[in-house]
């Protein structure tokens, strides 16, 4: 069983970045916000602790199976958590009514392209679900090939608009093992992607915050004699 | 809101209307306002607070909740003027009240003595519109001071040797030290290089009942829940209500200056969150919409009197586009860094400020910053990984594990030349969702902003090297195709066949309209223009005030 979302026990919520990080604010700062930021922090926090929807809001049960095990490939499930712990499938359903809605043609088209792969493979396994890891990826392999598409540099935005379904998915589940746990999004359930990446839960941090600036003396002019 | 703030009616005449809410617009709202004058800032964008900030990367960087949105305010683009323009987001731009401000980075370098008088120095470059400042950086010295103190800057001054004179120390300490600027700076200084503490807009210690940074991590491309991050949106928009006869009013699309008939502007018309039109009415109007409005804006208000664009007579206008030159150096390190905590920026170096035309073959110069900024889902799909890391498995689940907290980024930044062909225009074919004529951007990097940006992408590899990194690599250097720093399509001088604005920010063909905002830049500098930004609505702000109490606005 995945690990369900617990998060008024786990101190990485929204309602601790607002509280926690109030410790360090003025006197002034917090009269003039305060209201808002307790009503921002109980509405994240209510979003984030509701149960996942009973029923799927785009996907057909047996297309969310399929769509979750492709899903486990990208981000497979091993010694720590993947895809499916984090509920990525949950994620893209949701992204397919909201910001992806685009992209729902590229879903049904590439699901059966993956179909169709298989059958080629491996004309004796039936669903993409039932296949062994091994076959699975070989899958992927070629799905991924189909098309040579750079991904988008850095700096600039996601792509928006019609992408290949490997390119689509791929970023639906990278997005929906590393989105920001408290948001309404339904992925990175109980903060496990964040986990992965070691990134550590929560909003505040204090330094020191890693291995150099711990021991790190302090900023010296370089002397003069150096010079 | 609070009952306490004014509201305007559009038939009111006030004395200056604003057309932006962001760095520039800011300023000059909180100054203009508090010298007396009633003022109505027009912002095309929505009226969000901290609690509508978010870090969710979706809702930011997809969704836009900051910024222009490509469906609603597409765009086209093409290199060349002969070339036929192809829908292509082409750039981005804070859309909000604060504008841009909300959600940059925050390095707030200062221009240097040399930025402001380099044509003369390096004389004509072929190709170009190089040109002089019409005025000089001590003319503009108080104004960042002002900027230091007033908006929120950290740092330490005297630190870099290749600083400008200033007449204040910064008012706070730096920021944290973080461990990329460790290993930045002990690397750049085994080159015999002279790295400092950056200079950044956001605040080391609570000040003006603001907070000061909690590190959350999420900086570059979102807004500040706290309040540390000095946008206009944190320090200056609350100071220009205050002193009630200030209105911000968001969701007001400006697309038209109106003019009388003796051509002088009576206010500004714009369609309200429902399309319906209104003028303000004002008996100045000020452009700080930023360097592709500004520009589309007098474009749009082409009238019999201006057939070629309000404010044309020098068919400047959307023209020398300068986007900054750099590239991005990246490394991997054994150690645990986790610079995803925080900031982007604590070390930068300026060493290569002014490079040597004749040493290393071209013009130009820039400065280098060592900074972790992106966000988890932007490292993992965007391209934070090696470009040969595997892209889906265990293998990638390994690399983005390994490399999320291990990874430094060295950014360089640095010159573009002013090129009469690279500019914003209107497409002649694509509209927005109001009907308008889309931004239409052309672009092409003069060859040496190019070799600048290989030249200094090198140097950071060079210095990744020196720090010890396990792995390293760079983005190939390409010519740019997506605007950010949105610069001198407005240019300020003081000759009106080459300028559009005189050194009071006025424009040369109407009276009492002016324009500041990163359009009004002659040189791009080194690649943080919104400190130089600020520091000119500052200036113009004094100079507009001086204008109009001596009477020479109505006149």
């Amino acid at each position: 069983m995945p690990e369900t979302d617990c998060p008024s026990s786990v101190p990485f919520d929204r309602r601790t970045f607002l509280t926690r990080g109030a410790a360090g604010l003025s006197a002034a700062w917090l009269t003039a916000h305060w209201p808002a930021m307790v009503s921002a922090a109980t509405h994240a926090h209510a979003s984030a602790a509701s149960p996942n929807p009973a029923k799927f809001e785009f996907f057909k049960p047996e297309e969310a199976v399929e769509v979750e095990a492709i899903a486990s490939r990208i981000i497979p499930s091993d010694e720590t958590p993947g895809a499916k712990e984090a509920g990525v499938v949950y994620f893209i359903d949701r992204a397919l009514v909201t910001f992806a809605s685009d992209s729902q043609k590229t879903y049904r088209a590439g699901l059966s392209e993956v179909q169709e792969i298989l059958a080629e493979k491996f004309p004796a396994v039936r669903k993409f679900s039932a296949a062994t890891p091994e076959q699975q990826d070989a899958v992927i392999e070629s799905l991924s090939q189909d098309n040579t598409k750079k991904p988008a540099s850095r700096r600039n935005r996601p792509n928006v608009g019609v992408q290949p379904f490997f390119e689509t998915i791929r970023y639906h589940t990278i997005a929906g093992f590393l989105i920001d746990p408290d948001s309404d999004r339904r992925g990175n359930r109980g903060g496990v992607g964040w986990k992965v990446i070691g990134r550590d839960a929560g909003h505040v941090f204090q330094p020191p915050f890693g291995a150099l600036d711990k021991d790190y003396s302090g900023w010296q002019p370089v002397s003069s004699e150096k010079k | 809101m609070t009952a306490d703030k004014v509201q305007y009616q559009p038939s009111d005449e006030v004395d200056f209307v604003i057309i932006g809410s962001g760095a520039a617009g800011g300023i000059l709202a909180k100054e203009l306002s508090s010298n007396g004058f009633r003022v109505v800032v027009l912002e095309q964008g929505p009226y969000l607070t901290p609690s509508d900030f978010s870090h969710d990367e979706i809702k930011v960087l997809q969704e836009d909740l900051l910024t222009n949105h490509p469906k609603l305010q597409p765009n086209t683009f093409r290199k060349t003027p002969d070339e036929k323009a192809k829908p292509q987001r082409a750039l981005v731009y804070g859309r909000a009240v604060g504008g841009t401000s909300n959600h940059f980075t925050a390095n707030f370098w200062r221009f240097h003595e040399i930025d402001f008088v380099e044509r003369s120095k390096v004389g004509v470059i072929p190709g170009t519109t190089f040109s002089d400042w019409p005025f000089s950086y001590a003319e503009l010295e108080p104004y960042y001071t002002k900027v230091e103190w007033e908006v929120g800057v950290s740092g330490l001054a005297g630190a870099s040797p290749f600083d400008p004179p200033r007449s204040r120390p910064y008012p706070m300490p730096p920021l944290p030290t973080k461990s990329n600027g460790v290993l930045f700076e002990r690397a750049a200084r085994k080159l015999g290089l002279n790295p400092f503490p950056a200079p950044m807009a956001i605040l080391s210690q609570p000040r003006a009942g603001r907070s000061a940074c909690v590190n959350c991590g999420f900086c570059l491309a979102f807004g500040c829940e706290v309040g540390a991050k000095s946008s206009s949106l944190a320090s200056m928009i609350p100071l220009a209500e205050k002193t009630g006869h200030c209105e911000i009013r968001p969701n007001s699309y400006v697309h038209k200056i109106e003019l009388d008939s003796r051509g002088r502007a009576v206010g500004a018309v714009y369609f309200d969150a429902k399309k319906t039109v209104h003028l303000q009415k004002a008996k100045a109007v000020i452009v700080s919409a930023n360097g592709a409005e500004t520009p589309r804006l007098l474009l749009l208000s082409a009238s019999s009197q201006f057939p070629n664009g309000l404010a044309n007579s020098s068919g400047y206008v959307g023209k020398n586009l300068m986007l900054n030159s750099g590239g991005i150096s990246l490394g991997v390190f054994d150690e645990q860094l986790n610079d995803y905590k925080g900031f982007a920026v604590s070390r930068i170096l300026h060493d290569f400020y002014e490079l040597d035309a004749q040493k290393v073959g071209f013009y130009g110069g820039g400065g280098l910053d060592a900074r972790f900024d992106m966000t988890p889902i932007n490292f993992a799909a965007g391209g934070g990984l090696p470009p040969d890391a595997p892209r889906w498995g265990k293998k990638f689940k390994e690399a983005i594990a390994h490399n999320f907290t291990r990874t430094v980024e060295v950014f360089s930044h640095g010159t573009s030349l002013p090129v009469e062909n690279n500019s914003f225009s209107l497409d002649p074919e694509l509209k927005d969702a109001w009907g308008l004529p889309a931004l239409r951007m052309t672009y092409k990097d003069h060859a040496d902003d190019i070799k600048l940006a290989r030249w200094l992408n090198e140097y950071g590899l060079q210095i990744l090297d020196a720090a010890g990194a396990k792995q390293k690599w760079t983005y190939p250097i390409e010519e740019q195709q997506f605007a950010v720093h949105l610069l001198g399509t407005c240019r300020l001088g003081s000759d009106p066949k080459t300028s559009v604005i005189n050194a009071d920010h006025r424009t040369h063909d109407v009276k009492n309209l002016f324009l500041c905002d990163g359009s009004s830049f002659v040189t791009s500098g080194r690649g943080q223009p919104t400190m130089t930004i600020e520091a000119l609505a500052f200036r113009a702000a004094d100079r507009i005030t001086a204008l109009a109490k001596r009477g020479d606005l109505n006149a």
